[in-house]
């Protein structure tokens, strides 16, 4: 799957593993349940750790444990589905998350500006010209009205100064 | 009344060009209609029975000339000449051809205007009071705060896809004519122990097929903390709102199940955390968006228009047509002037281009240039001058504009039904035109007085049925439409849902019963009492005892 990171094309350095496979080492993302299951094998785990919650898998719930993982992966099971814009926002402006939060799931060209504005900064984009897409998709809006988990001052800003 | 700036403009304008990229990769078969439905549908653009439909927002319900000649042009250029005013402040246009669609929205962009969110599971055009900025009893205008509303929630990144769609209203007078409390959030102006303007907030009525009345989540809430207040309900939402079921996504069924008190205290929590961010409301903005709506210098008037009191007593068509239309100015002299889209016969909220274009005149000619229409699918002329209303109803009469009819029994709101819409079960327009026909006599309406009759072809109730004093809901029985009646439903501030009568009527016979049921009040009523206040009164059994006598 191709992966946007930052804005451009790589190739993804995270491996997702099913909850009955063992850990390899290296960089990995596992599920809450697995993570809450508290195995040895995750705290023992030699390298990155990331974590994937199911869209009705708050981030409150790895409030606690944020220090544990350079990720967070939040799932769109629908692009209409979207209580994951509020959690990315959680992530970031609540709980102060820095790591990679990406977008996985049914994840649209018409929706990672609103994504990025939440504060995603990874996409895994099924479109197979992801990068185009994703630079076309950033560029369609200029103005925003609202402040959001981004650094883009809004209009009501902009008027003050 | 509101002018885009630089950014207003080019937001627009960027838009319109991405929504007509959106169009070309759906012609170029890149969009599968699936993955197309949720952006077009972000842009107002339904799929209906036999076409597709646009829903233009007419923000807050304010509309300039200019901007009421371009929905003219499009009726007549793109579309069958006419368009369909909608309950919440919308104009529709029924029969727009895919491509034409982008070329629309750039002429209505050439006017400051959009189809931004008419559609679609996200902050829908916020509805306001139409007698906004005029009323007499209004403690502050609730355009200002409709348009900060208005460009907050226009592509908010966090909540354009929402469990359902959400619908706000604002109205800035105790007396509320923008039926707050049947709307996902409510806002009522208020003053606080100070004498400070603020809001209270109302969270979780609606329609639909589980009608609700909101409560109240708090009683005040203070002007530079709006943005922050509406955040936090709407984070709330969408987390917690239900995404398993569509008839129980919308809010009201979240504050249901979790009780208002637990909701209302989520809510607050929520906002702790966010009210002194950036969404706090700078007073410079607030002041400059104020200005937009400052009062125009009226003119210094004498309350009193001899003229005008002769031509009422000379002319007893002008006399009902001011007695129903015609509702009290704030300043001396003025008055504001409804325009009923509801002719004997017609269809109710429906305009063609000639009259549109013609009311746009005589707003230039009569009142400041603008129009409002309101959440009961008529147009209203907000700043007539006492002594031009005769002249005004001489020129509407022309138009076929002057019907005598406001808030009585043939000023029906009704939703467009098995006519166009792909949901309805029944048809709601030809009932609505064989009860006009049947209450065509201008002074037997008059006689019994304010009766809100709403009729909806299908439990989306569209068409307000829940709120009527009369309600019809068009219902399928086995393949045939059949109409369930409804009494006491109401809109305003004591808002109420309206209790079924009793079984079904065929659509042959429903008029008779609505008739049976007018006939019944006005047997009972007692001296000065309204439909409503008979209703209150003697209850459902009356009526019942009439409707069913026979059977």
């Amino acid at each position: 799957m191709p992966l946007i990171k930052d804005g451009e094309l790589i190739d993804d350095p995270w491996l997702r593993v099913a909850d009955d496979q063992d850990l390899p080492d290296g960089p990995v993302i596992v599920s809450l349940e697995r993570w809450q299951a508290a195995g040895d094998d995750v705290a023992a785990h030699n390298g990155p750790l990331g974590v994937v919650l199911a869209s009705d898998q708050s981030p409150d719930l790895i409030g606690d444990d944020l220090g544990r993982f350079d990720l967070v992966a939040l799932d769109f099971p629908a692009f209409t589905d979207g209580r994951a814009y509020s959690y990315a926002r959680l992530l970031r402006e609540r709980l102060g998350f820095k790591g990679e939060v990406r977008a996985v799931g049914n994840v649209l060209r018409d929706q990672v500006a609103f994504m990025v504005r939440c504060g995603f900064d990874a996409f895994d984009m099924a479109d197979v010209n992801a990068a185009e897409a994703f630079r076309q998709a950033l560029a369609e809006v200029s103005v925003t009205y609202q402040p959001a988990g981004d650094a883009r001052r809004p209009a009501m800003a902009l008027r003050q100064s | 009344m509101y002018r885009y700036d630089e950014f207003d403009h080019t937001l627009v304008a960027e838009r319109v060009s991405q929504f007509r990229g959106q169009v070309a990769r759906r012609v170029a078969g890149e969009l599968t209609e699936e993955e197309f439905k949720p952006l077009r549908l972000m842009n107002g653009l339904y799929l209906q029975l036999h076409a597709y439909m646009l829903r233009v927002a007419i923000p807050y319900g304010v509309l300039s000339s200019l901007q009421m000649r371009k929905l003219a042009h499009i009726a007549r250029v793109y579309d069958k000449g006419y368009g369909h005013f909608t309950t919440r402040q919308n104009i529709q246009y029924n029969w727009p051809k895919l491509p034409d669609v982008p070329d629309i929205l750039d002429e209505l962009a050439e006017v400051e205007m959009h189809a931004i969110q008419t559609s679609g599971n996200c902050i829908r055009n916020v509805t306001a009071d139409q007698y906004a900025g005029v009323a007499g009893d209004e403690i502050e205008d609730p355009r200002i705060y409709a348009e900060i509303m208005r460009q907050w929630s226009t592509l908010h990144p966090e909540f354009s896809f929402l469990p359902r769609k959400f619908k706000i209203a604002i109205t800035g007078a105790p007396n509320d004519r923008a039926a707050v409390k049947v709307h996902d959030i409510g806002l009522r102006m208020v003053r606080n122990e100070a004498g400070e303007p603020g809001f209270e907030v109302l969270v979780g009525g609606g329609q639909g097929r589980t009608p609700m009345i909101a409560h109240t989540v708090r009683d005040f809430l203070p002007i530079r903390h709006l943005l922050s207040y509406l955040e936090a309900i709407l984070r709330v939402y969408n987390q917690l709102g239900r995404r398993d079921n569509k008839y129980k996504a919308r809010i009201k069924i979240l504050v249901h199940e979790t009780g208002a008190e637990k909701f209302t205290a989520m809510v607050e929590d929520e906002w702790a955390q966010i009210k002194d961010t950036p969404l706090a409301l700078p007073e410079s903005e607030v002041a400059r968006i104020k200005a937009y709506f400052a009062p125009p210098e009226y003119d210094t008037l004498d309350d009193n228009s001899p003229e005008f009191d002769a031509w009422r007593g000379g002319d007893r068509d002008f006399d009902l047509w001011v007695r129903a239309n015609v509702a009290e100015h704030k300043v001396p002299g003025y008055a504001i002037a409804n325009i009923s889209l509801k002719p004997i016969g017609g269809t109710p909220g429906d305009a063609t281009a000639d009259q549109m274009e013609a009311v746009a005149d005589l707003a230039d000619r009569f009142s400041l240039g603008e129009i409002r229409v309101s959440h009961e699918q008529n147009l209203v002329l907000g700043d007539v001058k006492k002594r031009d209303l005769y002249a005004l109803w001489q020129a509407l009469k022309t138009h076929d504009l002057a019907t005598a009819n406001i808030g009585l029994i043939s000023d029906m709101i009704t939703c467009p039904g098995l006519d166009y819409c792909s949901l309805a079960n029944a048809r709601s327009i030809p009932i609505a035109q064989e009860i006009s026909e049947r209450f065509a006599d201008l002074e037997r309406q008059h006689d019994i007085g304010e009766l809100k009759l709403k009729i909806s072809g299908c439990i989306n109730a569209c068409g307000h049925h829940h709120v009527g004093h009369i309600g019809i809901l068009g219902v399928d029985k086995k393949g045939v439409e059949h109409y369930q009646i409804t009494l006491g439903g109401n809109a305003d501030q004591n808002a109420a849902i309206g209790k079924i009568v009793g079984p079904a009527f065929s659509g042959d016979d429903v008029t008779d019963a609505v008739e049976t049921i007018v006939e019944t009040y006005l047997d009972i009523r007692a001296d000065g009492e309204s439909f409503l206040d008979t209703y209150q009164r003697a209850g459902l059994e009356p009526f019942k005892e009439r409707l069913y006598a026979a059977h």
